[in-house]
C-alpha cells in the first residue's frame, strides 16, 4: 500500500507547489506594472506621466477618454503647451492649454493662464477664489503625446465599480487557476 | 493547451501588437513631412489703449491675419491649432507671451485663411510698460496628430510698436 501513499503524497505536494507558483506569477505581475510605471515617472519627469482625459473641455483636439504621456522637461513652459495643472483643494487635475505667459526677469518665475479649446472663458473661474495665475508648483507636466480611446475603459470602470470588481475579480481567478 | 481560451489570447495579444505598431508608424511617417508655412499679420486699427484702474495697460486691436498652413497638414493630423500671441519683453519680464487669437483648423482646405478680426483675449501687460513697447507677432501652431507625438512651431513677425501715448 505505501506505493498508493506516495503517489498521494506527491500529489498533495505538486497542488501547494503549483498554487505557490501562481501566487509568485500574480506577484510578478504586479511588481512589474509598478516598475514600469515608476520607471516612465523618472524618465518623464512628471508625477502621473499618463492622464485619461475626462472631461470634453478640449475638444475636438482630445476626446472623453483619450490617454495623453506627459512629460515635464527642463524647458521653460510656453504659450500654446498643453499643460496638466492641480489646482489648490481640487482633486482631479486639469489639461488645458496655456494663453499667456509671463517669465519674471531676475527669479524666472512664471505666471500662466490657461483655457480649455472647447470652453469660452479662461480658467481663472477654476482656478482657487482670488487666484489670478498659474505657478511652476501647479503644473504637473505638459502633453507631449496622444492615443485615442484607450482609456475608455477605466473611465467606464471609475463610473461602474461594480464592472471593475467583477473583471478583477475574473482576472485573479483566471491567473490562479490557468494551467501552464 | 490548444483550448479555445489560450487561442483568442494568442489572437487578442497579436491584433493589439499589430495595432500599437501600426500607430507608431503613423507618427513615425510624420517626420518625413516639412512644413513650408506663410503668414502676414497686419494691424488695422488701434482701438483702445488705456491704463485700467488697477495700473495695467491694456489695448485692443483690430487685427488682418492671413495665412497658408497647408503643408502642416498629412494624413496623421487630426487637428492644427493656430495663434496668434504677441510676445516682448519688459523691465520686470523677460518674456511676455499675450495670446490675441486662437483657431482650430479641422482639415487642409480650411488651412488657407484670412481673417480680419479684434483681439480675442484681452491684451493686457503686467504693469504699465506698454507705451511705446516693441514687440513680434507669432503665429504658432500645434498639429495635433490622429495618434502618436504632437509637433509644434513657430513663425514670428518682429516689427510692431505701440504709440507713444494713450488714446
Amino acid at each position: 500500500m505505501g506505493f498508493i501513499g506516495d503517489s498521494i503524497d506527491s500529489f498533495k505536494s505538486l497542488k501547494i507547489r503549483h498554487a505557490l507558483e501562481q501566487v509568485i506569477t500574480l506577484g510578478m505581475i504586479v511588481s512589474s506594472a509598478l516598475i514600469i510605471w515608476k520607471f516612465l515617472m523618472c524618465v518623464t519627469g512628471s508625477e502621473s506621466p499618463v492622464v485619461v482625459v475626462l472631461s470634453e473641455s478640449m475638444e475636438p483636439a482630445f476626446q472623453r477618454g483619450d490617454i495623453l504621456f506627459l512629460r515635464m522637461g527642463e524647458d521653460p513652459i510656453r504659450a500654446g503647451e498643453i499643460v496638466v495643472f492641480n489646482i489648490d483643494r481640487r482633486e482631479i487635475p486639469i489639461v488645458h492649454r496655456v494663453i499667456k505667459v509671463h517669465e519674471r526677469n531676475d527669479t524666472k518665475d512664471i505666471d500662466v493662464l490657461t483655457k480649455g479649446d472647447n470652453n469660452d472663458q479662461d480658467d481663472r473661474v477654476l482656478y482657487a477664489p482670488g487666484q489670478q495665475w498659474l505657478q511652476h508648483q501647479h503644473i504637473m507636466g505638459r502633453a507631449v503625446g496622444f492615443l485615442p480611446y484607450v482609456g475608455y475603459v477605466t473611465i467606464i470602470m471609475t463610473e461602474n465599480p461594480i464592472i471593475k470588481y467583477v473583471l478583477i475579480g475574473a482576472l485573479g481567478l483566471l491567473a490562479i487557476t490557468s494551467k501552464d | 493547451m490548444h483550448s479555445f481560451g489560450y487561442r483568442a489570447n494568442a489572437v487578442l495579444t497579436f491584433s493589439v501588437t499589430i495595432l500599437a505598431l501600426i500607430c507608431a508608424i503613423a507618427s513615425i511617417s510624420d517626420n518625413f513631412n516639412s512644413p513650408s508655412p506663410t503668414a502676414t499679420v497686419q494691424i488695422l486699427n488701434i482701438n483702445r489703449f488705456l491704463r485700467k484702474s488697477n495700473g495695467d495697460d491694456e489695448v485692443g486691436f483690430t487685427l488682418d491675419i492671413s495665412a497658408d498652413l497647408q503643408s502642416l497638414f498629412t494624413w496623421n493630423t487630426k487637428q492644427v491649432f493656430v495663434f496668434l500671441a504677441a510676445e516682448y519683453s519688459t523691465p520686470k519680464n523677460s518674456l511676455n507671451q499675450v495670446s490675441l487669437w486662437d483657431g482650430i483648423i479641422p482639415a487642409k482646405e480650411n488651412a488657407k485663411f484670412s481673417v480680419k478680426i479684434k483681439n480675442k483675449y484681452r491684451f493686457i501687460d503686467q504693469g504699465s510698460n506698454l507705451r511705446g513697447r516693441d514687440f513680434n507677432m507669432t503665429l504658432h501652431w500645434h498639429v495635433m496628430p490622429k495618434t502618436g507625438k504632437m509637433f509644434a512651431d513657430k513663425l514670428v513677425l518682429p516689427g510692431f510698436r505701440l504709440p507713444e501715448s494713450y488714446r
